[in-house]
């Protein structure tokens, strides 16, 4: 048994962390996250050019990494860099495309030069494809709805019933949708895509487990992001304690609050070990439970550390221009992102009592 | 990151595993699946058989009698007893005064007690807690006045879980009351026989009886049972609380715990179907399931050598045993009002109103309670943990 990290994997880790110190802190980050197109194309570059995009799928597939673990070093650093590009979108869309053998769109993704996004969601569908309404053919329509990179994207992976009842994935233009892109609450973009007799290109007529490992790997994306997140929320808090000064005093001597940021330091810990044992799950048989186990507990620990970071912080945790009430609210939106942590129970009781 | 077990690792747990199926007794394993309490002679006869192997004493280094284990061996054995259903070792003598011993004994100390705590010889129980110095151990005040070659102990002691059986005790005592509370404890050696002490029993809430009051007057103990340097007892009494406790977050057991909870709640019927498959109540079983597997990680990883020893001891501390009550508690509220009838021979026999191995739910979500208060409780160690997280 061991839990430290690859000399590579430990320095795209490196190089990733003080690449979004120094060319991305949180003023720069908000102007860019809340503004179109809800991204910087030009930081996307970069990112592309450090390799964290080729970090993302195998050597067999074009990449250079695209274990569990590399999904899990990268995402981390994004969290901790409160990172709004469209890597998670990338990441699904690359899996599947590489799932697919489609080696085109995976150099161009990995290089930079193209972007896509995995259209899989409807209103009444966020978390199973069982729910999906949408039905397939050379000409695809309806709505695709929060589609996250669905801003930014060139090619949009489109999720939608065969008619002998598969799940196909279908490849569109995004310049022939209407995209109506916006910014999330918790910065970066998403879009509703809207298709209207679009025509589509069959990627696979029968993709629902490909479709089901991809949503995995962003899942487990979102885990680990929410881990560095945590870790920043932790410090920053425990920093402000020991500044803050009221009765006199640093507000860290009390023990009201001492004993909550222990709590919730130990909810991290548990966070982390999670994200590990999921990280090492990614292409096991049993990844579906271990992911799901794994968002579950993630859902339960950001949202008690989102929460108390914001409330120990006081008044100044309420206001925009501080840089940790960002990082706890992506710490409280990543939840609703592909399945939250009721759904994510559903999950794991579906498949513990299968 | 490798999370596998080597290959050497995986043999052990397999000849640990054939031990206990070789070994472990029936009637044993029953007791501990249906939560009853055990005898003297069941814990005496389930440390002699483990030590036919030199399993008893798991932290003790082979030249004084136990296994020389490291961390992981010590963590596949405590996770193979569990599942087997095998009484844990009653610490006092191997778990706690052993190690000391081994630290800060003398030569003569060691030759002499820790071949006795092997064999069974001595039963050792422990004297800390007053009824004044309970979390603020160090205002503990039982005195020890030296007079000629011997110490003169008057004072209280409480808390001394299964004094009942023991032959000697080990104690905190006030040698000093100069400077500061920690400077002028000593930790010393009682034979529990010694004229002068009186042991008291103290019913616990759910009927039991494990922990003890014992009283001394003018007890009078030689100078040589001394531990250590006079007034060094508060280190002696840090280092136990630091040693690595690979059993600390109760893993093991939470994990039987929770096999037992899951094959309960296929048996139970709750308007009309099993209860495993009431989305409420399996709900609550499946997060506690999920959190102990973050659990097991996060113990694996901290024994793996990851932060300081005292915050990595008490965060596993303060989450293990918030996880075993959780499970004690579904357990409990799984039964319903079968739950209710306090525990007795013919509730546990021919009137059962609960599967035999559930009978005793109740009594025990009562009993672990005390998880969460004993050994420091689990508000000292998120002082323990504040203190590393501002001053680390």
């Amino acid at each position: 048994m061991d839990f430290n990290h690859t000399e590579d994997r430990r320095m795209i880790s490196d190089s990733l962390r003080r690449y979004l110190a120094e060319q991305y802190d949180n003023e720069y980050r908000n102007k860019i996250a809340y503004e179109a197109p809800y991204h910087d194309a030009s930081k996307w570059a970069e990112l592309a050019e450090l390799g964290i995009l080729g970090a993302l799928v195998s050597e067999a597939d074009g990449g250079f990494g695209g274990d569990g673990f590399d999904i899990s070093v990268v995402f981390e650093e994004l969290g901790r860099g409160l990172c709004a590009e469209p890597m998670l979108a990338n990441l699904m869309a690359l899996r599947l495309y590489a799932a697919f053998g489609q080696s085109e769109r995976v150099d161009g993704i990995i290089g930079g030069s193209e972007r896509a996004a995995l259209a899989v969601w409807e209103t009444d569908a966020f978390s199973t494809l069982d729910d999906i309404a949408m039905t397939g053919g050379d000409k695809l329509s309806g709505r695709k709805t929060v589609v996250y990179g669905g801003n930014s994207a060139d090619h949009l992976l489109v999720v939608a019933r065969t008619a002998a009842g598969k799940f196909g994935l279908y490849e569109v233009a995004a310049a022939d949708t209407e995209t109506l892109s916006y910014a999330m609450i918790d910065g970066g973009g998403a879009a509703e895509i809207v298709l209207d007799n679009t025509s589509a290109k069959l990627i696979s007529d029968d993709a629902a487990d490909a479709i089901n490992a991809a949503l995995d790997a962003g899942r487990l994306a979102l885990c680990a992001e929410a881990v560095g997140i945590m870790d920043m929320l932790r410090d920053t808090v425990k920093d402000y304690l020991m500044q803050r000064q009221q009765f006199g005093r640093p507000i860290a001597m009390f023990q009201a609050l001492q004993h909550r940021l222990v709590d919730f330091s130990i909810e991290i810990e548990q966070a982390r070990s999670i994200v590990i044992l999921a990280s090492s799950k990614l292409d096991a048989k049993d990844r579906a439970l271990h992911i799901a186990r794994a968002k579950n507990l993630i859902g339960r620990a950001g949202k008690l550390v989102a929460e108390e970071a914001i409330q120990m912080h006081g008044g100044i945790g309420m206001t925009w221009e501080y840089a940790p009430s960002h990082y706890a609210k992506r710490l409280t939106m990543l939840d609703a992102q592909l399945g939250d942590t009721e759904d994510q129970l559903r999950t794991v009781m579906e498949l513990e009592h299968a | 990151m490798d999370l596998n077990f080597t290959p050497e690792e995986e043999a052990f747990r397999a000849e640990v595993r054939q031990f206990l199926k070789d070994n472990l007794p029936e009637e044993l394993a029953t007791k501990v699946r249906n939560g009853l309490e055990f005898t003297k002679q069941d814990i005496e006869q389930w440390h002699a058989i483990l030590q036919t192997r030199n399993w008893l004493a798991a932290t003790w280094p082979v030249e004084h009698g136990g296994p020389g284990w490291n961390a992981t061996q010590r963590h596949i054995f405590d996770e193979e007893r569990s599942l087997a259903n095998a009484p844990t070792v009653v610490p006092f003598g191997v778990g706690m005064l052993g190690p000391v011993l081994l630290k800060f004994g003398t030569e003569e100390q060691k030759a002499t007690i820790l071949p006795r705590i092997l064999d069974g010889t001595d039963w050792w129980c422990q004297g800390y807690s007053e009824p004044g110095a309970g979390s603020d151990l160090a205002s503990l005040k039982t005195r020890a006045i030296r007079d000629g070659d011997d110490y003169i102990i008057n004072g209280q002691k409480t808390w001394t879980t299964l004094g009942q059986h023991a032959d000697k005790i080990f104690c905190l005592v006030r040698t000093s009351t100069e400077g500061k509370p920690q400077e002028g404890i000593s930790f010393i050696l009682v034979d529990i026989n010694t004229p002068g002490i009186e042991m008291r029993p103290i019913r616990l809430l759910e009927g039991g009886y494990e922990v003890n009051e014992v009283f001394f007057t003018d007890v009078r103990v030689p100078a040589a049972n001394l531990v250590g340097e006079e007034n060094q007892g508060w280190t002696i009494a840090k280092y136990l609380l630091t040693h690595e406790r690979t059993g600390i977050a109760g893993v093991g057991y939470s994990t039987q715990a929770l096999i037992e909870l899951k094959s309960l709640a296929k048996k139970l019927k709750r308007r009309g179907k099993p209860l495993a498959e009431d989305p409420i109540f399996m709900s609550k079983v499946t997060e506690v399931e999920i959190d102990l597997e973050a659990m097991r990680i996060t113990n694996l990883r901290m024994l793996s050598g990851g932060g300081a020893m005292g915050t990595v001891s008490s965060m596993l501390k303060i989450k293990g045993t918030v996880i075993r009550q959780a499970i004690n508690d579904l357990a409990r509220r799984a039964l319903g009002p079968a739950a209710c009838p306090f525990p007795s021979e013919d509730v546990l026999g021919n009137l059962a109103v609960a599967p035999p191995e559930a009978a005793n739910n109740a009594a025990s979500y009562f009993n672990n309670r005390k998880l969460s208060i004993f050994g420091g409780s689990n508000e000292i160690q998120r002082n323990i943990i504040t203190k590393e997280l501002f001053m680390g």
